[in-house]
């Protein structure tokens, strides 16, 4: 990697992007990460107490957005279109049923109902300019609730991270290892963390929380 | 293991996050098409490897996924200082 940036400065041409609805509301039938795992049967036979709850939320509309912090167009017109300010390092924002994680410091991770997604990613792209991105990933991850009087030591066998009320105050998200894999952690609330995780992932995360969370015993919701 | 501090996330994460990336501060020829054999071969090849303080790239893989920069000390493998890309070390000796 240089140090050495040289960088051309050119008169954009409007560039037309073909958006589509990815999260269709009728038409094909979408099967989320952990369709295989039939968690409403699991949920229905398993235990309804216990320590830790699991609970995948699917469907969801998932967007990546980038874009420079110094790029006030980007900046003002992001918070115009999700409702709330995009966050500084490792914190999220929320507005209604609109999320937002920090990931990197030029990318978000926005989360919404998935038949939400697709016109947010057109009033981000109206609302936004300038060097910026809008992506779908809908497809890709998947969200698991991970709650309960237990659900930190859950957490504490599944990652290197210190998840301490010291360290981790509600609102804050990290991207770190999990498992063998990775994770998106965020505190949702006291005894609430919600998981984004990969897609390809998705089973071998499901199987690990189901063993980790054993001892506590497990309820799975749907 | 290394606790590393990332300059991007502000905060210190464990060495497993991360991946060395070898030495910093290595400008590509502006010019390739006419730079020499020499020049190339040293961009492409050749490294410091030195006993001491040690400027190297790593990567955040497993957090905020950008690269910066580390002042390490290759004896004592001290991390004298973390920073990013474009700025400049202020540990040289």
């Amino acid at each position: 990697m240089s140090d050495a940036i040289v960088e051309k400065t050119e008169v954009a041409a409007p560039v037309l992007i073909q958006v589509m609805n990815q999260v269709p509301a009728a038409g094909p039938r979408g099967e989320s990460p952990l369709h295989h795992a039939d968690l409403a049967s699991v949920a229905r036979q398993g235990n309804q107490q216990g320590g830790v709850t699991l609970q995948e939320v699917a469907f969801l509309g998932h967007l990546v957005i980038r874009g420079s912090i110094e790029n006030s167009d980007f900046m003002s017109g992001a918070e115009k279109a999700l409702g709330v300010a995009l966050p500084g390092p490792l914190q999220s924002g929320q507005q209604g049923d609109v999320s937002v994680r920090w990931i990197a410091p030029d990318e978000w991770l926005v989360i919404v109902p998935g038949a939400e997604a697709f016109a947010m990613e057109r009033a981000l792209r109206d609302a936004m300019s300038g060097h910026v991105a809008v992506v779908n990933v809908s497809g890709g991850q998947t969200v698991i609730n991970l709650s309960g009087a237990n659900a930190r030591e859950v957490l504490m066998k599944s990652t290197g991270y210190d998840v301490h009320d010291n360290n981790f105050p509600v609102g804050k998200v990290v991207t770190t290892t999990f498992a063998k894999s990775q994770a998106v952690i965020r505190r949702t609330g006291e005894q609430s963390w919600e998981l984004v995780i990969r897609r390809s992932f998705a089973d071998y995360l499901w199987l690990w929380l189901q063993d980790a969370s054993k001892e506590f015993g497990l309820v799975v919701r749907t | 293991m290394f606790d590393i501090y990332c300059p991007h996330c502000q905060e210190h994460r464990e060495e497993e996050e991360f991946h060395a990336s070898g030495e910093a501060h290595i400008a590509r020829p502006l010019d390739p098409d006419n730079c020499t054999d020499k020049e190339w071969a040293e961009y492409i090849y050749f490294r410091k490897n030195p006993r001491g303080i040690h400027h190297e790239l790593w990567v955040h893989a497993a957090g905020c996924r950008k690269f910066f920069n580390i002042t390490r000390d290759t004896q004592t493998y001290e991390i004298k200082e973390t920073y990013k890309v474009g700025q400049q070390p202020t540990v040289t000796e």
